[in-house]
């Protein structure tokens, strides 16, 4: 160490803030006249200290997520009550189920009332959209073993569907209940009242004909209904909308527009129309 | 022992290292804090926030341990790890370390609360100076929102900071007076 006066040494140490200040400005106009510096010491101090944060990562992700917990833990016990709560309500009404289910099977007994089979279906998949003479028709894949009829019905996971109207070896095609051509008969959940559901090539089917003094209710459920043969009853199918011009419609539960896989029920039903009244289409090359 | 009649090998060596210890402890403490506030903790606002009361802390009781060059490091340090223009963290840090220690003869003397309420005065007007100088780096004006949440963090952070700091303090005190 150079051994300096002590009047010089207090000098300088004097002078040591101004430099330095000096010098700070100095650094800035560097930063600023040259943006590559500043970056390639961010860069070196980052490398630098990356397995420093790495070895520090998981402790601190720990208490982070301890943090992030604590409100949860505050509202578990609201939670439990109002799930306590739930319970209670739920368990009422499965009381209520299983006192209206026993009550069925023994008015079922008195009545002498045949129950229904109940239907085997198969699934299969999409493959392709529209084409053909309908507007709304789906093309599914249907395996050799796999026998498939006319009329038979197609549901997806949450309702109804469309209906079989060409089958070939490898493919059928499934006319959709949103295609004009489609006209199904239905049953207002609530009021039992029957009405026909007519295909508008929109996304929401029109609701039509039903009887005087029935008017269907915003939001009652539709079920297919058993007259004309054509269907079962009983097949969910959607629920009643008014569109703004005030003209009943039918939001249906099945979701047309993403079709995967469908199911095909065969409920032995022969259809409205014979299989054998419906001319093949003819090709469209010969137009 | 070894070495009967010898001397002893130069005690001040090892005094001169713990005084060595004592005197780069307070820089390297605020540089391991910074480091750890920069990680990602979610608050950008925190790192400035725990530099400026350690500088301040330090500038007014015992300024041998802050000196201007270790200021100077401190800041570069902030500036690198912070992204704001390279040199108004050491900028503001030398005006706040330049003023404490100027005024340290009164403030060193007064009650914590004084001194805290001081500091806080010491928040705003660093934050308004950073923010001066980052409106003139940058030629625009940038929203002063961080700046007052900076200046309110760094205020709130002080108290803790003083609390430890001042135990570190009477400890190198009493291992001063003991040497």
């Amino acid at each position: 160490m150079i051994r300096l006066s002590i009047p010089l040494r207090q000098a300088l140490s004097r002078l040591t803030l101004p430099v330095l200040i000096a010098a700070a400005f100095g650094t800035m106009l560097l930063g600023k006249a040259d943006a590559v510096i500043a970056e390639r010491a961010r860069t070196m101090l980052s490398d630098v200290l990356a397995p420093f944060y790495a070895a520090f990562a998981e402790p601190a992700r720990i208490v982070r997520d301890a943090v992030a917990e604590f409100p949860e833990l505050v509202s578990l016990r609201e939670e439990n009550a109002r799930l306590r709560e739930e319970n209670e309500r739920l368990r009422r009404w499965q009381a209520a189920a299983l006192a209206l289910e026993a009550e069925n099977a023994l008015l079922r007994r008195q009545l002498q009332f045949i129950p229904e089979a109940a239907p085997s279906f198969r699934t299969a998949r999409v493959i392709a959209d529209a084409g053909g003479v309908y507007a709304r028709a789906v093309l599914i894949a249907v395996p050799p073993e796999l026998q498939v009829r006319r009329g038979q019905i197609a549901l997806d996971e949450r309702g109804f569907a469309g209906r079989v109207t060409e089958v070939g070896n490898r493919s059928a095609r499934v006319l959709l209940a949103t295609d004009i051509n489609m006209r199904v008969p239905v049953t207002l959940e609530g009021s039992r009242a029957r009405a026909m559901m007519v295909g508008t090539n929109g996304p929401r089917p029109r609701l039509q004909f039903w009887a005087e003094g029935t008017r269907p209710v915003e939001g009652e459920r539709l079920v297919t209904s058993a007259e004309g043969i054509g269907f079962p009853a009983g097949l969910p199918v959607g629920v009643v909308r008014y569109s703004e011009s005030g003209a009943a419609e039918v939001e249906l539960f099945a979701r047309l527009d993403r079709l995967d896989l469908v199911r095909l029920f065969d409920f032995g039903l022969g259809g409205i129309l014979p299989p054998e009244a419906v001319a093949r289409p003819e090709p469209r090359g010969r137009r | 022992m070894a070495t009967v009649g010898r001397p002893e090998p130069s005690p001040s060596l090892l005094r001169r290292v713990e005084a060595l210890a004592r005197a780069l402890m307070p820089p390297l403490i605020a540089a391991l804090t910074m480091v750890v506030a920069a990680g990602p903790t979610g608050m950008p606002a925190l790192l400035p926030a725990v530099t400026l009361p350690q500088v301040v802390f330090w500038s007014i009781f015992r300024p041998g341990a802050m000196s201007p060059p270790a200021v100077f490091l401190v800041g570069l340090l902030l500036d690198l790890l912070s992204l704001a223009p390279l040199g108004t963290g050491v900028l503001t840090l030398l005006v706040a370390h330049g003023l404490a220690v100027s005024w340290r003869r009164f403030l060193a003397r007064q009650s914590f609360l004084a001194v805290w309420v001081v500091f806080c005065g010491f928040a705003l007007a660093t934050g308004a100076l950073g923010y001066v100088l980052n409106a003139a780096l940058s030629f625009t004006l940038p929203p002063p929102a961080p700046m007052l949440h900076q200046a309110a963090l760094a205020a709130g952070l002080y108290p803790a900071f003083a609390f430890v700091l001042g135990r570190l303090h009477r400890m190198m005190v009493r291992a001063e007076e003991a040497a």
